[in-house]
């Protein structure tokens, strides 16, 4: 089984999100926005991918929406109502209470300003809301039975979740927009360490590092605080719902503290009433905002206003909170006409502007002309302040989620193109994790995990759980060809434990695999152990310096004991990294044992040395299969205590191993 | 940057270290109740007054438990205590995979009643000499007591579950709260020296409890403002003035049996509340929690009240439901969702909301006739549908609908007859409903009657429930989506229709204070709070009314305030499942084995049909289940899987291989994955061999691989042990022993006794 990931929106640009991820035979569809910057068929992805008989609901096994912002939610009503998609939807409480706001503003925008033909209705909208599933974070819902999603705290806006999906071994978490900074009223991302095969993540900010917000709040509180002391006008435009909310709680506050009894107005797209959602929500908000709940909640604002269109042209300075965000039409397109051809006034721009719209051509470069169709033309003298504090994480905030959360795969999608390429070499040389940039309407196919199921006995699962570590010294030498994943290279002494190895997997026709113990094997076979050993007497001359003088009777029975010492000593030097242990009688590593062996006729002393010398002692070995290579090793160094007695000699042999 | 809980992939032979070090071992209970314990111990700390009464504790107590006297039986589960109703929910000790859980640390709160409440302040009653308290010294009121026949004028104790302080709190490893009920005496065990046991319940039950016990520590102030600070143990509690005691208090105080006076404790302090609440893990509904990577626990809404949930732990050999109080028809809190408990192998039914109704309720008895419940129809579907059907037949809701209002109009006579309202009640859900109903009744009755709330935590209380739409039900989240507050309440506020103040005297309340009125407000037990200066004043009112829960022994609650002029309403709230619906619900759920109350055998007959077997289980005993025989589950990666060497067995088709790789255990799952070492030559070797080697066959093999030998036989050689010797002269000298449980292969050749090996490989099984 693998995982197939068919990028619908949102690959290698911004706008229209939409993933329909198969894993394992589930298919899902994380998100189902629309673009902004097209008025064709563009605007929608095209669901035709998913289905060519537009069957969704069989094609499909879930929708999952990660937040309220219309590049993420904008298809929505048009894929269920008129496309019929009839499934499971889930989204998060504030995103199911916030995105029919959002969608019903953009419908106006459409259908009464833009004088469109609509694409839902209302009642779109509304049928299309009951098919949400509300969740909340961390809850863990199981769409089927082997379906499991749940939602984490992404931070990008009230109630942005990345969702985490599970079928079968597989995992994977599609991020949605996420921020790792907390921000004035919302928090960071959360996430749990995950075992995940995909991740499938922004990268709006893909090389962009940015610093502490506070300084760019002071600045825009700064720029809106002069322009109205010198009886200007401020035009924001921000969408209904998110950053109209973060810079009110931003200006209220700081109305507050100054004193400041200039009106802040809501524009009619944007009614107070979007206020009580928040303060309903606001355990969903940062931690110094949510706990405001009990006293003052935080989205009470005191000196918030509706706005009346009268109110335009009335003198004095204001602060006007307007739709749509990017000053694309609508109510806050009429306001900039009559503001703009003013230098006291002060147009404030969203951190970014889909391309063809009057705030992108805002942004780029400082015109003093904006020409809105080809009869109309608008003086721009006012002053401009780009609001730089976008709810998106930057690229080290990328780059610390993929490394935290080490998926098998990595694809980008919600940013552009170069900046995702340089982005993709970094996640593939620092992390060393397969990363892909699928575009719009491409597929990416990867492996999934699945694991073999075994019933494992009791006898193996408690032989496993005994601690039987066995501790290695490592050289430097050893970890050039570890690998890097689940060992501490600087470590200098590893713990080892063999005792899997003491499992057996068993499969028989018809029957689940099953993991005995070898011991429980033998019981299920009527088989008696047979044990197969190895065997050998070896000579070694101990010939020492020191030990010169007992040289004479160095078989004798009162030395059976110094000669094992001796031995020890000996090894000790020969292999440093390896356990000995003296148990009296014999000497052991692992399953090889060493005893003195007094016996003129000994069976296991195969190579006869006639010429007996009289230093020569004879080790009686023992050992088993696993530990044929040590035992070896060990039996030709002893030999060669034989050939080689003075000192020089053997350091030099030392040396060499 | 923060991100969520870390540490993952332990290689779990050394976590799970702990876990056998930490097996429950037979001296894990206080070795005896004798009050000579370590004074900063709160469970031992008080004095017995005469040690005959341990004779009652000691043979019950729950030796028993330790795991290796019930060889056979896993897990071992102990009822602490069978609680009594909404306010006192039972509690259970049980042990899963070696871990012991604590389930819910509640308080007899209706204990309270033996003592004489005192008035939080005497200045509003001027009129009412009699009882001006501040005037009296102690010895008048003795006397008064005795007039009154009975209650302890004394600080208050508290009455923890009975038997709970008989257990080790160091032995506890877990604590699941289900209620907020269930976590009022958790700071008594969150203080206790050496409990480190791991709290969970969910958000909004840690919040309500947090608000529940502190408005409880500032309430018991009054006591402590009158009587000093307590030091010690109480007077009341030396035998002799137990003795003294009427029949009703004395059972009150130490139980029927005379078991239950280990439980007293002098309350908690605020600082105590505090550090308990930053002990307790918040989860949401169906958050997964893992405990030590070995249990998966999750708590799932029970539809009691807000917040309050049934756990379902998961452990690698079996998965369990506890079943707690559960309502099918909620008030405000989210819906029950008994969906999420089913496939369990095991459950902890504890519900004994319906004890007893039985003998109380005409209408419950007709209904429990039908209770042997019988699936008729054979289909599993179509069964699931029937059942599903009896279980949301909404005859509740009705009821308790007719219930709220009858209370909204006597409510609505009492103040058009120009008397005040006192509502005590203790379910938060009802409370909030009432605060609902009751201006729609007094507006359609045209009565402008202001509705106050007084309570310390009141106001963040009300301010509470309206930001929690993730605990609510599904109408109350309707109100989320279309934009209005979850509860009205701020909108009364607003409309000066509601009014909420902290306490009675003060000042905002004075200067609004109009009567008739209608006043929520704790202490439903009427010994503490602002209730007891509110019945002082009104209950020679023969037009007011007090509006009383049901769990509260009417006669001893209301005896401080006799005589009384004034109507008394007791209202019994539905807080559990029905008995009719029980059998159902647990067939639905298809566990293979309940545990159900010893004191609901005889209300439910389980009808022969059901497929699990059922064990009764009662107060203080242990009770243990037959070992689940499931077999742990060991996932091998796939790429290690297809690198196995596989090896078929001569007979059957069997094929089998050698493990290899590194064991994981974590989150409750056993996974064999590649290790990190490239496997040696000599893995590859058999390291297990059975049967044995023909010497002939073994020389014919040899030989076919260039390797000579002979025979030598020598019967039972005393020496060497061995049967049969094979000499090898070819290619070089080497030497086979051969006997029935063992070869001997000696060679200094390395490559000859590798060869001489392998052949008897082939000759014997090996793996």
């Amino acid at each position: 089984m693998a995982i197939e990931c068919l990028v619908l929106g949102a690959g290698q640009e911004v706008g229209k999100s939409c993933v329909v991820v198969t894993i394992n035979g589930k298919r899902i569809m994380f998100d189902c926005g629309m673009h902004m910057g097209y008025d064709d068929h563009r605007r929608y992805p095209d669901f035709s991918l998913i289905s060519k008989s537009r069957d969704f609901d069989h094609s499909l096994d879930c929708v999952i929406i990660t937040h309220f912002h219309l590049d993420h939610v904008g298809a929505l009503p048009y894929f269920t109502e008129v496309c019929g998609y009839n499934g499971p939807i889930y989204m998060t409480y504030p995103t199911k209470a916030l995105a029919p706001l959002m969608l019903e503003d953009f419908r106006k925008v459409l259908v009464d300003r833009r004088g469109e033909e609509e694409q839902f209705t209302s009642l779109h909208i509304s049928q299309c809301m009951e098919k949400v599933i509300a969740v909340d974070l961390k809850q863990t819902v199981q769409v089927d039975d082997d379906l499991q999603i749940r939602a984490y705290y992404a931070g990008h806006v009230l109630g942005a979740a990345m969702f985490y999906a599970k079928v079968g071994d597989s995992a994977m978490v599609y991020t949605g927009d996420y921020n790792m900074t907390p921000d004035r009223h919302l928090g960071a991302a959360q996430i749990d360490r995950l075992e995940l095969d995909l991740l499938i993540t922004e990268s709006t900010y893909a090389t962009t590092i940015r610093d502490s917000k506070y300084a760019r709040e002071r600045e825009f509180l700064k720029a809106v605080h002069e322009c109205v002391a010198g009886g200007g006008k401020v035009l924001i435009p921000t969408f209904a719902l998110g950053r109209a909310q973060e810079l009110c709680i931003l200006l209220d506050d700081y109305w507050e503290r100054m004193n400041l009894k200039v009106p802040i107005y809501f524009s009619a797209g944007l009614t107070i009433q979007a206020n009580m959602y928040y303060k309903i929500l606001i355990s969903w908000t940062s931690q110094k905002v949510k706990e405001t709940y009990a006293t003052r909640n935080a989205f009470d604002f005191k000196h918030v206003h509706n706005f009346d269109r009268s109110l335009i042209n009335a003198p004095g300075p204001c602060v006007l909170f307007a739709t749509p965000g990017m000053i694309s039409g609508g109510f806050s397109l009429e306001v900039f006409k009559q503001w703009a051809p003013c230098e006291m006034n002060l147009i404030t721009l969203p951190g970014y502007c889909v391309a063809g719209t009057v705030g992108h051509k805002l942004m780029s470069g400082k015109p003093t002309k904006i020409n809105l169709d080809k009869d109309t033309q608008i003086d721009v003298r006012c002053q401009i302040h780009q609001l730089s504090f976008s709810p998106h994480t930057d690229s080290k905030g990328i780059m610390d989620l993929t490394k935290f959360l080490s998926p098998r795969n990595v694809i980008l999608v919600h940013g552009e193109k170069p900046k995702m390429v340089s982005l993709k070499e970094r996640i593939q040389s620092e992390l060393r994790i397969p990363c892909y940039l699928p575009a719009n309407c491409d597929a990416v196919h990867i492996p999934s995990t699945i694991y073999v199921k075994a019933h494992a006995s009791n006898t193996f699962i408690r032989s496993c759980l005994n601690p039987n570590f066995r501790f290695l010294k490592r050289s430097k030498e050893d970890n050039s060809d570890q690998v890097l994943r689940n060992t501490n290279p600087t470590a200098p002494l590893q713990v080892n434990d063999e005792r899997v190895a003491e499992g057996i997997l068993i499969m028989e026709k018809g029957k689940k695999a099953r993991v005995l113990h070898q011991d429980d094997l033998l019981l299920m076979l009527r088989q008696k152990k047979h044990d197969v050993q190895f065997a050998y007497c070896c000579a070694a001359q101990l010939d020492d310096l020191e030990e010169t003088r007992n040289r004479d009777d160095a078989v004798g029975l009162s030395n059976k004991c110094s000669s094992l010492q001796l031995l020890l000593k000996e090894l000790s030097n020969y292999f440093s990294g390896v356990n000995i242990q003296d148990l009296g009688e014999h000497l052991q590593v692992e399953s090889f044992q060493v005893s003195v062996c007094l016996k003129d006729n000994c069976p296991y002393r195969i190579i006869d040395n006639s010429q007996k010398e009289a230093a020569t002692v004879y080790f009686c070995c023992s050992w088993s299969a696993a530990d044929e290579k040590l035992a070896w090793e060990i039996i030709s160094a002893m030999e060669r205590f034989n050939l080689i007695d003075n000192l020089p000699c053997r350091n030099s042999i030392s040396s060499i191993n | 940057m923060s991100l969520g809980p870390t540490p993952v992939c332990i290689p779990l032979r050394t976590s799970h270290l702990i876990c056998v070090a930490r097996t429950p071992n037979p001296n894990r209970l206080l070795k005896s109740s004798f009050g000579n314990l370590g004074a900063e111990d709160p469970f031992t700390r008080r004095e017995f007054p005469k040690p005959a009464l341990l004779w009652h504790v000691l043979p019950s107590s729950p030796t028993a438990c330790a795991e290796d006297s019930l060889p056979a039986l896993l897990p071992p589960i102990t009822c602490l205590s069978k609680g009594s109703g909404f306010h006192f929910p039972p509690c259970h000790i049980l042990d899963v995979s070696g871990f012991r859980i604590l389930l819910d640390c509640p308080l007899d709160l209706s204990a309270l009643t033996i003592f004489y409440p005192v008035s939080p302040s005497p200045k509003m009653e001027e009129g009412e000499q009699t009882y001006d308290f501040a005037v009296n010294n102690c010895l008048d009121m003795r006397k008064r007591q005795k007039i009154l026949k009975s209650l302890i004028c004394a600080q208050p104790w508290y009455k923890t579950p009975n038997n709970l302080h008989l257990w080790d709190p160091s032995s506890i490893d877990l604590v699941l709260i289900s209620s907020t009920m269930g976590m009022l005496a958790l700071p008594f065990l969150t203080q206790t020296k050496g409990f480190s046991a791991k709290i969970y319940a969910t958000e909004a039950t840690t919040r309500l409890g947090q608000l529940m016990m502190e408005d409880l520590v500032l309430m018991h102030n009054e006591f402590h403002l009158f009587f000093g600070s307590d030091s010690g143990s109480p007077q009341w509690m030396s035998w002799e003035e137990l003795e003294l005691l009427s029949p009703a208090l004395r059972q009150v105080a130490l139980g029927k049996d005379g078991t239950e006076f280990g439980g007293w404790m002098p309350l908690y302090r605020s600082a105590d509340v505090e550090d308990c609440v930053k002990k307790v893990q918040t989860l949401k509904y169906a958050e997964e929690a893992w405990y030590n990577g070995t249990l998966l626990i999750k708590a799932f809404s029970s539809g009691l009240e807000i917040g309050s949930c049934n756990w379902t732990i998961n452990s690698p050999k079996r998965n369990i439901a506890c079943i707690s109080s559960s309502k099918f028809y909620s008030v405000n809190a989210m819906e029950f969702d008994y969906h999420a408990l089913r496939g369990n192998d095991l459950i902890l039914y504890s519900d004994f909301s319906s004890e007893g109704v039985l003998t109380n309720d005409e209408h419950d008895n007709n209904l429990s006739a039908s209770t042997t419940y019988n699936p008729s129809t054979p289909s599993a579907d179509n069964d699931d549908r029937i059942l599903k059907e009896c279980l949301l037949h909404n005859d509740e809701s009705l009821e308790e609908r007719e219930k709220l209002a009858f209370i909204c109009s006597c409510v609505v006579d009492s103040v058009t007859a120009g008397g005040s309202v006192i509502i005590t009640l203790n379910q938060l859900g009802i409370v909030l409903q009432l605060l609902e109903q009751i201006p729609v009744y007094l507006e359609s009755s045209a009565m402008k009657v202001p509705i106050y709330v007084i309570s310390s935590v009141a106001a963040e209380l009300l301010a509470f429930t309206n930001i929690i739409p993730e605990w609510l039900c599904k109408e109350r989240q309707e109100k989320l989506f279309s934009g209005e507050p979850l509860f009205s309440h701020s909108e009364l506020m607003k409309g000066e229709k509601l009014y909420v103040f902290p306490d009675v005297h003060s000042p905002e309340l004075l200067t609004n204070w109009q009567e008739p009125c209608i006043v929520f407000s704790p202490h439903w037990s009427l010994r503490l709070g602002p209730v007891v200066h509110l019945l002082r004043r009104w209950r020679e009112d023969e037009n007011s009314l007090l509006v009383l829960e049901d769990g509260l022994d009417t006669d001893m609650a209301l005896l401080p305030f006799k005589p009384m002029a004034m109507k008394v309403l007791q209202c019994s709230f539905l807080s559990g499942t029905r008995l009719q619906k029980t059998q159902p619900l647990l067939e639905m759920l298809r566990p293979k084995e309940v545990l159900f109350p010893e004191d609901l055998r005889e209300q439910i007959k389980f009808s022969g049909s059901h497929s699990f077997s059922v064990f009764y289980y009662a107060e203080n005993e242990t009770l243990g289940v037959p070992r689940s025989k499931g077999s742990v589950d060991l996932e091998i990666a796939s790429n290690l899987a297809t690198q196995f060497s596989w090896r078929k067995l001569d007979h059957d088709d069997v094929d089998i291989t050698r493990l290899e790789g590194q064991l994981f255990i974590d989150h409750g799952k056993h996974q064999v994955l590649s290790g990190n070492q490239v496997s040696s030559s000599s893995r590859k070797k058999p390291l297990l061999h059975w049967g044995f080697p023909d010497v002939e066959k073994l020389l014919a093999v040899l030989s076919r691989m260039g390797v000579k030998g002979s025979v030598e036989r020598c019967m039972s050689d005393a020496e060497s042990g061995s049967d049969e010797i094979v000499h090898i002269h070819e290619p070089s000298k080497a030497l086979i022993e051969v006997s029935a449980a063992r070869t001997v292969i000696s060679a200094r050749d390395e490559q000859l006794a590798s060869l001489i090996f392998e052949a008897i490989g082939t000759l014997t099984g090996g793996i």
